[in-house]
């Protein structure tokens, strides 16, 4: 327990500098794209040449690129996020109204790629060479190869233009009224078509690094053992070769949080998800830093958090990360 | 039906018979509307600002045309176009130094509190003359509005103003707001500017981000039996893609603004129970455009702007970057037009021999490799099309020894680099004509504009006679004599090239056919929909 402790003191120390250069880093990245917020937002209006002095001095843009990121830290000091230009609205308020929403099309995601990939890993991977290793490694690489946006086209149209199986986008049923189980149960449908394509893009990741992990563990002394003391080839399979195989899936989990929660902006426009990604995206298309640096934040946290988890499971699966934690 | 939707029409093949089931006037229609229902359509944008008098744009009006009202709305076949709303009628001075509206009794706002000429009033003195985008500049010389009684509004100017000029504004530029609800705090700031209060037959009900806008039906609307629907769903859809399945699907009953790709259109026209309807928006034409940098040497040079108009194939751009959804453009008035346009301008026929002869005897002969000169070309991204005729309108150059580079830049960065920093040669822009050169058209082509102003001359263009016209038409008032002086402006510009005009197009709808009194007027999608409904 003292382990996890240290880990987690050393983490938060270490994350503050992080964050400090990620919020610096992405602020001059985004000065340096040509055009501002006015510059967005007058695409759609036209404008004069008074009404566009008028934005820029209300939108606070005619001052300083240094006072506008020494503001910007201030405020941030104070846990105040800001107020975003392109949707006149708090950026907190923005962000935790889509950040469930990622959270949940992630995570269901990601437990589908990793549970079904790494199930599927062990399948192939409990007889390295055999028909079914290749055809699931080639199948999965397939699906791997296919662009998300098709995938997930190919998704609508069989299952809900053809079959009207599933609805066609969107988180739930325009205001259906709908609460509890009801509106669960209706956010679930919404999710099948969403979380399918992106899961199964990633499936081939954790299929394919369980099934080499296992190639591996085969050739190992200790499966020698297992075998010598004569226990069952289930038993050798799953506690031993898929559990020695275990551990790098899980450092693949903690760095692909990071893709994840970036957000898929191809599958959440595809299937109308509003979620972290699109908004990062209209952010970047409106010049709206504030908010740019408000989605950059709070996944910046939410990664650190999950690696933190990872480490954490890490020093549970694998006794000697744990000491070695402990001992430093 | 007025000459403008029958020559349009004429242009855009294949749909003219669909139209015709569609197009017929609410009156003397055989089935009479059905009550209820709502009505699900795809939209592709967000706006930050949902307060039609301060954002005069069509992504703002396509959804609170429906909460908030303006004083005229467009009509084919009303006097000058206009069909009342707000407004009975309205009256222009001799002297050109004010305009008289007569508004409608018995309207109320959707708070209940009743709509007079106080509202009218200040929405344009506090709202359209000092914040709206387009108002700023056909307002710049409203002094006062006088309210001699609740139902009558007497816009003051301070110089002459052209009555025509202000009656085409009304359809975009008099939304009116509420007085009660903007005069207190500061109008930018109003909550009312995200969730409007107007007169109109809808009101707004919810707005989820990135999900859906929902406005319900204003049972106390003015209109006799209307509005028809109960509610109206706008499903965001950022994936253009999707809004075809979604159609398909039954998801949604209509996707306006071309949600659906030109290239889907033929596929999905033969799916039954869909119907693709071009009409409904000749208030709202969009024009092909090729930008000028006239600080380039070479472009300064009418010969080399005669010579780029000549090696544009208009035909071609048309059937294969628009597959036949525009026309050919002759000059800065679009044809659709039924007061200003002209076709009697000097014209540039595609000739490429002709075009290779104009640049020889400017002086620009072909170098060994056969290019004259080299130029930067910037397609504006904003519309598919605009970055498709900018790859053509390279291959076009090409042919006459221009070498142009294409430089692809987001919306932002396109405004930025030609609007400010004039970092361009060339630029392909898809400006909008609003139903008077006055509104948005003369600045593109009128000198002494400052840096930055977007959609206006900013390729340093500089012609005293053409200032000079457009300075005395805008003091004009005789409206036959003012549409004279923009015949001649079309002349001039054409003659003189400062922008090359090549070709018109305006947006699509696709319906189910359940969707009726669809496409009923010019601006049909940016309209009220008091009238629309829905067959069971």
């Amino acid at each position: 327990m003292t382990g996890a402790l240290t880990l987690l003191r050393r983490r938060l120390v270490g994350s503050v500098f992080v964050l400090l250069i990620v919020i610096i880093g992405s602020f001059m990245l985004l000065e340096a794209a040509p055009g501002d917020a006015v510059d967005a937002y007058i695409v759609s209006t036209g404008g004069d040449a008074g009404m566009i002095e008028l934005l820029r001095h209300r939108w606070g843009l005619d001052q300083s690129e240094l006072t506008r990121l020494a503001n910007y830290l201030w405020a941030l000091l104070h846990l105040d996020l800001g107020q975003s230009v392109t949707f006149s609205r708090p950026i907190r308020d923005i962000i935790l109204e889509r950040l469930p929403t990622t959270l949940i099309l992630m995570g269901s995601a990601t437990a589908l790629s990793f549970g079904l990939g790494s199930a599927l890993g062990i399948y192939a991977g409990a007889r390295p060479g055999s028909f079914r290793d290749r055809f699931l490694s080639i199948g999965s690489l397939a699906l791997y190869a296919v662009p998300g946006f098709w995938l997930g086209l190919v998704l609508i149209v069989v299952f809900a233009v053809d079959l009207r199986w599933l609805p066609i986008g969107g988180i739930e049923t325009i205001a259906s009224g709908k609460i509890g189980l009801a509106r669960a149960t209706d956010i679930a449908v919404h999710l099948v078509l969403p979380v399918s394509a992106l899961g199964f893009i990633y499936l081939a990741l954790y299929l394919r690094m369980m099934r080499a992990g296992m190639a591996e563990a085969w050739r190992q002394d200790f499966i020698l053992a297992a075998r010598a003391r004569g226990l069952t080839r289930r038993r050798i399979v799953l506690a031993h070769v898929a559990r020695n195989a275990l551990l790098p899936l899980i450092t693949m989990l903690g760095l692909q949080s990071a893709q994840m929660l970036g957000g898929s902006v191809v599958i959440e426009s595809v299937f109308a998800v509003p979620g972290l990604g699109r908004l990062a995206q209209e952010a970047v298309a409106g010049r709206d830093t504030p908010l740019l640096l408000g989605i950059i934040l709070v996944s910046a946290v939410l990664v650190i958090l999950i690696n933190l988890l990872v480490d954490l499971a890490y020093a549970l699966l694998d006794p000697r990360v744990g000491a070695g934690e402990a001992g430093a | 039906m007025s000459e403008l939707t029958i020559s349009r029409r004429g242009l855009l093949a294949g749909s003219a018979l669909l139209l015709a089931s569609t197009a017929l006037p609410t009156i003397g229609l055989a089935q009479t509307p059905k009550k209820g229902g709502r009505l699900v359509l795809a939209a592709d944008s967000e706006p930050r600002n949902l307060n039609p008098a301060i954002v005069a744009s069509n992504g703002v009006f396509f959804i609170s045309s429906k909460i908030v009202e303006t004083l005229a709305e467009a009509s084919f076949d009303g006097k000058d176009g206009l069909e009342p709303r707000l407004a009975l009628s309205w009256e222009g001075a001799a002297d050109g130094l004010s305009v008289t509206f007569k508004l409608r009794d018995g309207v109320k706002w959707h708070d209940g509190k009743p709509f007079t000429s106080a509202d009218v009033a200040f929405s344009a003195l506090q709202i359209w003359k000092p914040l709206q985008n387009l108002g700023r500049t056909v307002f710049k010389d409203l002094q006062a509005v006088d309210t001699p009684d609740d139902l009558t509004a007497v816009f003051k100017f301070a110089k002459p103003t052209p009555f025509q000029l202000i009656r085409n504004a009304l359809p975009a530029l008099s939304s009116v707001v509420p007085k009660h609800v903007y005069e207190v705090g500061k109008i930018e700031d109003n909550p009312a500017n995200n969730a409007p209060v107007g007169t109109g037959p809808f009101k707004f009900a919810e707005y989820k981000a990135g999900q859906y806008y929902r406005l319900t039906r204003n049972d106390a609307y003015w209109g006799k039996d209307e509005p028809y629907l109960d509610e109206i769903v706008y499903q965001v859809l950022p994936d253009r893609t999707s809004a075809a399945a979604a159609l398909e699907a039954e998801e949604i009953q209509l996707a306006a603004f071309s949600a659906v790709p030109l290239a889907d259109l033929d596929r999905i026209s033969k799916v039954p129970g869909l119907k693709v309807i071009t009409k409904g928006y000749e208030g709202l034409t969009y024009q092909l455009v090729v930008e000028i940098n006239h600080r380039r040497k070479e472009l300064s040079d009418l010969k080399v702007r005669q010579a780029i108009a000549h090696a544009i194939d208009k035909d071609f751009v048309v059937k294969t970057i628009f597959l036949g959804y525009a026309a050919t453009a002759t000059g800065p008035v679009p044809k659709n037009d039924p007061q200003f346009y002209t076709a009697d301008v000097p014209t540039y026929p595609f000739d490429v021999a002709k075009a290779n002869a104009l640049l020889d005897e400017a002086g620009y002969k072909r170098a060994d490799d056969g290019k004259r000169f080299a130029l930067k070309l910037l397609p504006a991204p904003y519309f598919n099309e605009t970055k498709q005729f900018g790859d053509y309108l390279r291959q076009a150059l090409a042919a006459i020894g221009i070498d142009a580079e294409i430089v692809n830049n987001d919306s932002a960065a396109h405004i930025k680099a030609v609007y400010t920093d004039h970092a361009f040669d060339l630029a392909v822009g898809p400006p909008v004509f609003r139903g008077d050169p006055a509104i948005s058209t003369t600045i593109l082509v009128q000198s002494g504009i400052p840096d930055g102003v977007p959609f206006s001359n900013q390729g340093g263009y500089k012609n005293p006679d053409l200032d000079a016209l457009i300075a005395k038409a805008s003091e004009t008032l005789d409206s036959a004599a003012r549409t004279e002086l923009y015949k001649e402006f079309q002349k001039k510009v054409a003659a003189d090239l400062p922008l090359i005009n090549v070709a018109e197009w305006s947006f699509i709808s696709v319906a189910s056919d359940k969707v009726g009194n669809i496409a009923n007027n010019p601006r049909w999608a940016v309209s009220s929909w008091a009238d629309t409904y829905l067959e069971s």
